[in-house]
């Protein structure tokens, strides 16, 4: 289906569901019980889901096919949240216009940086995107302020000119975002025996964006295109005797991961309709760099897993502070409670960084090739020890080639 | 007619004189061996007609057109393949793939954004790739991983990777470097047949003389930069200046 | 021309603290082949070498002085240092302020005993790896190491004074024969820099002079055949490790006083570091300390006024902006070795 082979299709669906009833399952816990603060079911943290989502399946495209790692991604998403909000201040509310701009902008910006960047490689390339990107921050913070709105950033506002709305008859709310008339801050809530469930509107837009670039990063894994990149990725001195430039496929693949980001910063601005040059630091480039990492390098599905898993420590955990600990544990004896709770307050609230470093450490160590990596090959172990080597044999007779990227 | 043509080129790394106003032309469908001592300048002369060095002076000439200045894939896009003594190959994909990669740019050139189609659905590239590995003897391990093979299976692997292409001229450098008696028989009868069944244009850079004489039908012998001689396999054997600057000291 | 001078002096210290991050850097990429984003929390344990003496040090007991009374009218209660009682108040008191350099002492056996678990609890696994691997794994290390530290000191920087000898100022001016007043430099920062020129030299002298120095830069040149010589390279790696953990560490409890400590210093430092290095060019020691000095000085001059007016922004960028050019005409750096790190 979709042109694609049978288990690229099952996990398309797989993901299209997972983001479509997101709603339920990330609210497992009926609202006022004490486990009501671990569901992740609110429109704020689902869009980030998926929004953080898209910036790590384009990053992946660039590191995980091509092997080139750029620590500068963030400037990408930064210019198109930039792009986006002028979209906003100077046309319409309306997101559409905001985002394809953001993806061009970032996609120009990226080919400049990619051409000047991959005349180096290895860790020289990372260094140079680094620069490029530390730049466009501290230019956004300090001289281009007239345009970045420096350190306080830019928000519509009610005296913006947004000249087709006002050709159209200023309809709509002047300083939200939305879709057609369609509010992105909108939610619908369904109460069902004490479970609360929050339908929010510019969730499914940007889920369905998701979805349609999750889909655009599959055919490009399975494509001629994706397989010459990467070919760069395991021996690009090869390639080039074999007759490939290399140069234009990685500056294409540059390209594309810049307007994957270039996307989600559009994304961000339809949502909370503001931007800040924090969004360009290095620590928010070196963010997608972990979440790929984390969920799997140069495989489908792990870096949406990865963004997600970074996304809800940073919401939920830090969110539990000791007082909520302390209600938690009330029912064991006063020490132990006490000691419990100590120890918990470690790991959460201010202290979460904690725990991400902790998972960091541990996924290396035990997951290598990150959570999807882990979970293949604990799955291959398996399955090899239970019906022995036979069955490997007429597996690898049926299924496509073993190199291709596992889901 | 000469498919290569090498004519006055010389090169200096700093106080060496790699290479020493060398000629030499290579006739078509022939298989041409340049042998010579260590540092004799083989592989310096190989790397000026894929686009690694330039001579600092003289021309090389290939079916026509010069080879100096243009890059390695441009090299490769005109016709000119290259096996590398130590294996040059694409470790972390299938043999398959391994394959399929030098075919898509033998059909669609040095660049080419295929982004939409599916590469296993690319039927003729998939079929052409499956019978190079027939041909070869590594169509049962198409799906295995690269770097998983043995040293003797990669280097076959690079010449289905360069034969894929249909080179007009196919350079290999040592190809039985390293290789047990019986890898090395293999690997000369595989290159025979090759040849009977294409009549591929072939120069070999060889140390070893039971490969040379087994499948040169014509023979340069390189020693300090010059060639010094160049004959067919028979009359290179009884040439007392060979024997002088090469057999004699190392062959036996 | 002096306001020119004053931004190099003024640059030196930076600098020195960048070159001597780098210098670690690149000596456990050179000879582990590992990327360390570790190190820069390296730096930042070695401050709070500085602030754990200084506290160890002010440890006090309370003696209650019946004859003054605080502003209730309650007999004053007065905090004396053990250190007061076992050496008299006057040595007693210098020890106290004396700590950041006594902390020199303290923070290498600290150092060394955290880089040489880091190395092998950790590090080790961790040679073969992929490079993506190695940065998760070590980020993730870094962020512990800086939780664990804000757990225990908080998250404000904490004062760390030099002793009250070098807390002044110099002329430096009117020694050179400038002006009188125009060109004043913090003895401390001074002092660093000195301490960072020593360092620096004892390390280069141990990689000259002594066997293992030898070992480990044939290491550097070509990792697979030192291994093949049947030295127990793995001895060597961890010390190597070891070694390098007390350079940051030093750099960083010196720098106390420049800049109180705080936990995330490190990662302040990590990213400029690692700028530093592959300006430097990987593998090269000698590119990582003049691209760290080079470096800092930059980053001064261009935040003079004068700078600042014609180029606005420029003092924010310029490192960044130099290192692209660096990078873009010297492919490895400025004195990097070929095919180091760029597959």
């Amino acid at each position: 289906m979709f042109g694609l082979n049978r288990s690229d299709t099952l996990l398309l669906i797989f993901v299209a569901l997972l983001t479509m009833l997101a709603p339920f399952f990330l609210n497992p816990f009926p609202e006022g019980s004490s486990l009501a603060q671990f569901n992740g079911g609110y429109p704020d943290l689902m869009q980030r889901f998926v929004i953080f989502g898209i910036f790590a399946i384009g990053f992946n495209i660039l590191f995980g096919l091509t092997g080139y790692l750029s620590f500068g991604h963030a400037a990408f998403l930064g210019i198109g949240s930039y792009a986006a909000i002028w979209m906003m201040k100077l046309l319409t509310m309306n997101v559409i216009p905001a985002i394809i701009l953001s993806v061009i902008v970032a996609g120009v910006f990226s080919l400049f940086v990619g051409y000047i960047s991959l005349r180096r490689s290895g860790i020289y390339f990372s260094i140079l995107t680094l620069a490029f990107a530390q730049m466009s921050y501290a230019l956004a913070y300090s001289v281009l302020t007239p345009i970045t709105g420096g350190e306080t950033g830019l928000q519509p506002k009610l005296s913006d000119p947004r000249i087709l709305d006002t050709m159209l008859g200023g309809g709509g709310d002047a300083t939200r975002a939305n879709l057609f008339g369609l509010e992105m801050g909108k939610s619908w809530q369904m109460d069902w025996n004490g479970w609360v469930f929050t339908f929010n509107t510019g969730y499914y837009v940007a889920a369905v964006v998701m979805l349609i670039a999750f889909y655009l990063s599959i055919r490009i894994f399975r494509s001629p295109f994706g397989l010459m990149l990467r070919a760069i990725k395991t021996n690009q001195n090869r390639l080039n005797y074999t007759g490939v430039n290399t140069k234009p496929y990685t500056l294409a693949a540059f390209v594309i991961s810049g307007m994957y980001a270039g996307l989600a910063g559009g994304l961000l601005v339809a949502m909370d309709t503001q931007v800040g040059p924090e969004r360009m630091f290095w620590t928010a480039s070196g963010e997608v760099v972990l979440m790929t990492i984390l969920g799997g390098v140069g495989t489908l599905i792990g870096p949406v897993l990865g963004a997600g898993l970074i996304k809800y420590m940073e919401n939920i955990l830090s969110k539990i502070n000791e007082g909520l600990l302390e209600t938690w544990f009330a029912f064991m004896p006063d020490t132990a409670g006490d000691v419990v709770v100590t120890v918990l307050a470690l790991f959460t609230g201010k202290g979460w960084h904690l725990t991400l470093g902790l998972i960091f450490m541990l996924v290396v160590v035990f997951l290598p090739g990150g959570l999807v990596g882990g979970l293949v090959q604990g799955g291959r172990r398996m399955f090899r020890s239970r019906d022995g080597k036979a069955t490997r044999e007429t597996k690898s007779n049926q299924t496509p080639p073993t190199s291709t990227p596992a889901e | 007619m000469a498919i290569l043509q090498v004519r006055n080129v010389s090169k200096r790394f700093g106080g060496l004189q790699a290479l020493n106003d060398v000629n030499l032309s290579v006739e078509e469908g022939t298989v041409h061996a340049i042998i010579g001592p260590n540092g004799a300048g083989k592989s310096t002369l190989l790397n000026c007609f894929v686009g690694r060095l330039i001579p600092d002076t003289g021309t090389v000439m290939f079916d026509g057109k010069s080879l100096l200045g243009i890059k390695p894939h441009e090299i490769n896009q005109i016709g000119v393949s290259r096996v590398f003594q130590t294996p040059e190959i694409f470790g972390d994909l299938s043999l398959l793939e391994n394959v399929m990669i030098p075919t898509f740019a033998h059909r669609d050139g040095a660049f080419k954004v295929n982004w939409w189609n599916r590469a296993d659905r690319e039927s003729d590239i998939q079929d052409h790739a499956e019978e190079i590995l027939q041909e070869i003897g590594l169509y049962e391990k198409r799906h295995e991983i690269a770097d998983a093979m043995s040293r003797g299976d990669k280097r076959r692997l690079e010449m289905a990777m360069c034969l894929s292409q249909d080179p007009k001229l196919l350079l290999l450098d040592e190809p039985t470097a390293g290789m047990s008696r019986a890898d090395t028989n293999a690997t000369i009868d595989l290159l025979k047949r090759l040849g009977e069944t294409r009549g591929l244009t072939k120069v070999i850079i060889e140390h070893d003389m039971h490969v040379v004489f087994s499948l040169a039908s014509y023979i340069s012998v390189l020693a300090q930069g010059t060639v010094i001689a160049g004959n067919t396999p028979e009359l290179i054997k009884g040439d007392p200046k060979v024997k002088e600057a090469y057999l004699g000291t190392e062959a036996e | 021309m002096d306001a020119i001078l004053l931004q190099i002096l003024n640059g030196l210290d930076k600098g020195s603290a960048y070159a001597l991050i780098a210098l670690g850097l690149t000596l456990i990429f050179g000879t582990l082949g590992v990327v360390n984003f570790a190190h820069g929390a390296l730096f930042m344990i070695g401050a709070f070498c500085a602030v754990v003496l200084a506290r160890i040090m002010n440890y006090s007991r309370v003696v209650i002085d019946e004859t003054r009374t605080d502003f209730l009218g309650n007999p004053m209660k007065i905090e004396v240092p053990y250190l007061h009682d076992w050496f008299g108040p006057a040595t007693g008191q210098t020890m106290i302020e004396w700590s950041v350099p006594l902390a020199i002492l303290f923070s290498i056996p600290v150092m060394w005993f955290v880089g040489y678990a880091m190395e092998r609890g950790l590090i080790r696994h961790f040679y073969k790896r992929p490079h993506a691997d190695q940065i998760l794994v070590t980020f993730g290390l870094a962020i512990v190491l800086q939780e664990i530290v804000k757990h225990f000191f908080g998250a404000n920087p904490i004062q760390t004074p030099a002793p009250p000898a070098f807390s002044g100022s110099f002329d430096v001016g009117a020694m050179l024969g400038f002006d009188p007043n125009v060109i004043i430099y913090p003895y401390w920062r001074l002092i660093y820099f000195a301490f960072a020129a020593v360092i620096i030299g004892a390390v280069f002298a141990f990689l000259q002079f002594t066997t293992f120095g030898m070992v480990v830069r044939a290491g550097m040149a070509d990792r697979e055949t030192v291994g093949l010589l049947g030295i127990d390279i793995d001895k060597r790696f961890t010390t190597m490790f070891a070694i390098a953990a007390c350079v940051a560490g030093l750099a960083g409890v010196m720098y106390a006083p420049i800049n109180a400590p705080n936990y995330h210093m490190g990662m302040d430092f990590l990213v400029l570091s690692f700028v530093v290095v592959v300006v430097g060019g990987m593998g090269s020691l000698a590119g990582a300390v003049l691209a760290g000095f080079m470096l800092g000085i930059l980053e001064s001059i261009a935040s003079m006024a004068q700078v600042i007016e014609y180029l606005p922004g420029i003092n924010q960028i310029v490192i960044y902006l130099v290192a692209i050019i660096i990078l873009l005409t010297r492919p490895r750096g400025l004195l990097g070795r070929k095919g180091v790190m760029e597959e």
